[in-house]
């Protein structure tokens, strides 16, 4: 049975519901629904990065502002974030980051397969909660409980959206 | 060529009550802690590279204040992208302040790229930042002290200065979860 929920759309919900509007990332397919309604909202600002681990300090600069954000990119940009993500950690700062996994289910460019792999251990290393979501049902609940840790514990938290939910790129010649 | 110490020190002696300061690792935040201890200064110590995103996030978070930041040439060289982000996002309120000697002082005077061939002004402005400037000479200083705390930004001036290895000194706390607490309630307030 095919599961044909809008996961997009609660993640939007809970960012909405929490008071997230400042979203930065480095464009992914895997985000791009999401990004698109958080573009059509007044309430939320969109800030495209050269670099994924620009994010951490956006985000760590906002929140010394006052203002709560989140950082969406793919598990390619997640090895950029390393040494950047001292920053919250030493200074407890609340980071939140959704990352849309590649080269994990299915994957077909051997090039996505490290970073992919390598993804949840480059975040414990560096003291980053992880969390996983492996079915859209579950999406929506996963990324509010990481918000809420994030901001309430002031942690880094990480949702990795496994590519088993997302669906594997498929790349045909021809 | 100008002496950064005392200059840092120029520059924030008339600061306006809704500055906040953020200043890159390393000489620059010594210079910016030298010049007195301020509620309003986050001063980094380590994440190299993010010094200028945060200061975008900041501005951002907060647009009736002023956002200066306060960064070596090492520190910048190692995120030119953010300087795309910044001329993108455009913030009215973001002025940065590059003091450049050339060199990465803290670990031995290695020659940074803008020893060589590379012109941080030009960087900016290539990445969109039009209001971009360098600053060589001490008459100038006055003029640049008005434009960090009022041209429209984002503003970016590179300041051509001595290459000096001047004494530490620490900021209040080398916890940054102390550092960020202080900050963000007077940068909140």
């Amino acid at each position: 049975m095919t599961e044909s929920i809008n996961w997009h759309q609660d993640i939007f919900d809970v960012l909405r519901a929490q008071d997230f509007s400042l979203i930065a990332h480095v464009p992914d397919a895997g985000h791009t629904p999401l990004i698109k309604m958080c573009e059509a909202n007044n309430e939320m600002e969109v800030v495209t990065l050269t670099t994924e681990q620009d994010g951490v300090g956006l985000l760590s600069g906002a929140w010394a502002g006052g203002r709560k954000g989140v950082l969406l990119m793919q598990s390619s940009g997640v090895g950029n974030c390393g040494n950047a993500l001292a920053l919250p950690a030493i200074c407890r700062i609340p980071f939140l980051t959704i990352v849309s996994m590649r080269g994990e289910w299915g994957e077909f460019i051997p090039w996505q397969i490290p970073m992919g792999q390598g993804t949840p251990g480059l975040f414990e290393s560096m003291g980053v909660r992880v969390f996983r979501a492996d079915y859209q049902r579950e999406v929506g609940a996963t990324v509010e409980a990481a918000a809420q840790l994030a901001h309430n514990t002031r942690q880094s938290a990480a949702v990795l959206l496994s590519q088993k939910m997302i669906g594997a790129k498929q790349f045909k010649e021809g | 060529m100008i002496n950064r110490r005392p200059l840092v020190a120029f520059l924030l002696a008339e600061r306006p009550d809704n500055l906040l300061v953020v200043s890159s690792l390393g000489s620059s935040t010594w210079d910016v802690t030298a010049a007195g201890d301020d509620a309003r200064n986050f001063c980094f110590i380590g994440a190299m590279g993010q010094a200028a995103p945060f200061a975008l996030g900041l501005a951002k978070a907060q647009p009736d204040k002023r956002v200066l930041l306060i960064a070596g040439d090492g520190e910048v060289l190692m995120g030119l992208g953010a300087l795309a982000t910044i001329a993108t996002e455009a913030p009215a309120n973001l002025a940065i302040v590059i003091l450049d000697n050339g060199a990465y002082v803290e670990t031995g005077g290695q020659a940074t790229a803008t020893a060589v061939r590379t012109d941080l002004e030009l960087v900016a402005k290539g990445a969109g930042i039009a209001n971009s400037c360098t600053v060589r000479d001490e008459s100038q200083t006055e003029d640049l002290r008005q434009a960090a705390y009022h041209a429209p930004g984002p503003y970016l001036a590179t300041v051509k200065v001595v290459l000096e290895a001047l004494p530490l000194a620490f900021p209040h706390s080398f916890d940054g979860a102390v550092s960020i607490n202080r900050f963000r309630d007077a940068a909140t307030s």
